[in-house]
């Protein structure tokens, strides 16, 4: 073990360059964004995820955030276990009917101000889940949501893009 | 179970049109015997699901993996519970009760599973009656005495996970019953099956559990390919296991990170997690896609490999730094001395879930699809199926350890013997052509031209099987996926009995088991 702690502080980290941001999306973001986030939260965010009813593809590539390639934390961005202390609800699926109050009671469970990121072509819309009694809708149906990050399931590059730019907005008030 | 099989056939009331195995209509007393034979251990329960009017029953062979469908028409709405006698069934007849309606007579669970009381509908398959949504609470089983507490978790958990809700009865640090409630991620995936095309149908199926989106693709492409008689280009039947391989490599290689990382060694994950996201880079580059979502389409594959070098650059890569990390696991005293022994699921339970995947070959179950019933190409490839005994979290990683081997080993013969070629046969052509079977069956839908397939893949969680009727233009009429996790679930809450609620999540992440994939 020894051996790969020592190589682990001598090689080449593998992490990505910061993407660059310059999305629409996100400069709409910004006016939302107040003064009272910078003062209370400056660059750091805490994130809390919600699974509303996914396929799990949407979690695989938000765990992958956390890999040593796109390591979010450097960016200030940190999973946390709990609502109560989380700025940012990420949540993915269509929201189910049997997830509905969860997702309720999540979202009001997080302090204000709180963000929330909606994750993947089934938070945005439904994706293929639609036309189902057991679906209620789209993330924004049930809660507001301030970005949406589309795929299926977008890639971690594509949801480090957005939450970037989440703090950066947040930072420039 | 070969007696038994021709029992069944001989006691056959109708044969129906499914392929490649047989779906036989029997009287009550037949479905009877078969659930006794089931309960007995002559056949092993694969799968069981409903449609308005009927039940099917889908039984396996362990020895040469074939499969036969049992139906029984449950035209009073009641059907003989196979739960009465074969635990297994239980949870597969509360979703048909929640679904459909239909109720099992002795049925010793009769709460409901799916059904939370939000849908604003009963049955909302079968007879589909307006009922509140507002929720109801759930009546978990009781576990009495001085000294218990009861923790409740979820559905929303602490981590970057699927919801669903456990209730663990605890004896100071003692785990003494775990109860599971699922369906909280229900998406009605049975009802989007109704009717609808082809194409829309595998979309909806490539979503099932999205770890899983290759595996899911590739049986509902072989269960329709059975269903409409049509055939695939060899290079596609090899580029299917391709990609199949390389989705067991990406998800073994984060399950035993993961499973590490729950015993609180972090470096496993990291380390594991880097290679993982190494092979989903490789898939991106040759398929387009890094989970291949839609990438097996009815009739062959969507995106052709055009160059190879990747994929041989991501085995040999990770031929040279998985031993090590291997090494690190064996040893690492504090950590085997968390998997040793911790959540051991005995091999008698596992033969008699039918547990497929790494959760049943830790336990001794010798059961693996790609070998029976077994599928194109792996006939003509070498690999090993990997067994161990001891059932515990240990076996659990140990397993997956060699089978990580196994697929590079696959994924390297797949790549030097990858015959040229067409990628896909248009489906269109080859159905109007095709001879439409005469099929008997049951008077409420337009069968005459219907035709059925069923397909059993393997997963990397386990076999997996999909069931699908159409009509020979190829447009869906009904069909069914059952998931591995069905089974491993309740043998969860078996094989935490006794543990420290602590090594709950080690457990946990060992079986790692599809909430979506169960609740569907
Ligand atoms: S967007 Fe795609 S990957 Fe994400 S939950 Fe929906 S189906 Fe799954």
């Amino acid at each position: 073990m020894r051996r790969m702690l020592l190589e682990g502080l001598f090689r080449r980290p593998v992490t990505e360059g910061a993407p660059t941001i310059a999305d629409a999306e996100i400069e709409a973001l910004a006016e939302r964004l107040g003064v009272a986030a910078k003062a209370r939260l400056g660059r750091s965010l805490s994130i809390r995820e919600v699974d509303a009813g996914s396929c799990n593809g949407c979690e695989l590539e938000i765990h992958a955030l956390n890999n040593s390639y796109y390591d979010v934390e450097r960016f200030g961005l940190r999973f946390v276990a709990s609502p109560r202390h989380a700025d940012v609800l990420m949540v993915t699926g269509p929201v189910t009917a049997n997830m509905r109050e969860g997702l309720e009671r999540t979202y009001a469970a997080t302090p204000a101000p709180k963000w929330v990121v909606a994750i993947g072509d089934c938070a945005a819309g439904c994706g293929v889940f639609g036309k189902s009694y057991a679906v209620v809708g789209a993330v924004s149906n049930v809660i507001p949501v301030d970005l949406v990050i589309p795929g299926c399931p977008p890639e971690p590059i594509d949801m480090l893009k957005g939450l970037v730019g989440l703090i950066e907005a947040s930072a420039r008030g | 179970m070969s007696t038994l099989r021709t029992a069944l056939l001989n006691a056959a009331l109708t044969v129906e049109e499914q392929k490649p195995w047989p779906r036989i209509t029997v009287d009550a007393d037949t479905w009877r015997q078969a659930t006794l034979a089931v309960a007995a251990g002559n056949a092993t329960l694969s799968g069981l699901w409903a449609e308005p009017g009927a039940v099917h029953m889908a039984l396996l062979d362990d020895d040469d993996g074939s499969l036969m469908v049992l139906t029984l028409l449950a035209s009073d709405g009641r059907f003989p519970s196979v739960g009465l006698t074969h635990p297994p069934a239980q949870r597969l007849e509360r979703k048909i009760v929640d679904l459909y309606g239909l109720i099992p007579e002795g049925m010793p669970d009769d709460r409901r599973w799916l059904d939370h009381d939000r849908w604003g509908v009963r049955a909302p398959l079968g007879s589909s009656a307006p009922a509140s949504a507002d929720g109801a609470t759930y009546p978990f089983l009781k576990a009495e005495g001085p000294p218990l507490h009861q923790i409740a978790v979820g559905p929303v958990h602490a981590g970057i996970i699927e919801p669903g809700h456990f209730r663990f009865s605890a004896n100071g640090e003692i785990v003494v019953r775990l109860e599971e409630r699922l369906g909280y991620v229900h998406k009605g995936i049975e009802g989007l099956l109704i009717n609808t095309t082809l194409e829309a149908a595998a979309k909806v199926v490539a979503r099932v559990s999205g770890d899983s989106t290759v595996a899911y693709s590739l049986a509902f492409a072989r269960a329709a390919e059975a269903a409409l008689g049509v055939a695939v280009p060899q290079r596609a039947v090899w580029l299917r296991a391709l990609m199949a391989e390389l989705e067991r490599l990406a998800n073994h290689l984060g399950d035993i990170g993961a499973i590490c990382n729950d015993a609180a060694f972090a470096l496993m994950l990291a380390h594991c997690g880097m290679l993982r996201e190494e092979v989903l880079r490789a898939t991106k580059i040759a398929f387009g896609h890094r989970l291949m979502m839609d990438c097996i389409v009815p009739g062959g594959i969507a995106t052709d490999l055009h160059d190879a070098a990747p994929i041989l650059a991501l085995t040999m890569h990770i031929r040279q730094r998985f031993p090590r990390l291997v090494e690190l696991y064996d040893n690492t005293a504090s950590l085997q001395n968390r998997t040793v022994s911790t959540g051991r699921l005995l091999p008698e339970l596992a033969r008699r879930f039918g547990a497929g995947g790494p959760v049943g070959r830790a336990s001794g179950r010798a059961f693996d699809a790609r070998k029976a019933p077994g599928y194109p190409p792996y006939g003509d490839l070498d690999f090993k199926m990997i067994k161990r005994e001891d059932g515990d979290v240990d076996a659990r990683i140990w397993v997956r350890i060699d089978e990580v081997y196994e697929s590079l080993e696959l994924i390297e013969q797949i790549v030097d013997r990858l015959p040229a070629g067409p990628i896909a046969y248009p489906l269109a052509p080859a159905l109007r052509e095709r001879k439409v079977p005469q099929a008997g069956g049951l008077a409420n839908e337009p069968r005459d031209s219907a035709s059925e397939g069923l397909a059993m893949v393997e997963g990397f969680r386990g076999d997996i099987l999909v069931w699908l009727r159409t009509d020979e233009t190829g447009h869906v009429l009904r069909g069914t996926v059952r998931d591995p996790s069905v089974f491993h679930w309740p043998l969860l809450e078996a094989a935490i009995e006794g543990n420290i609620v602590a090594d709950f999540p080690l457990c946990n992440k060992s079986f790692n088991c599809s909430y979506s994939g169960h609740d569907l």
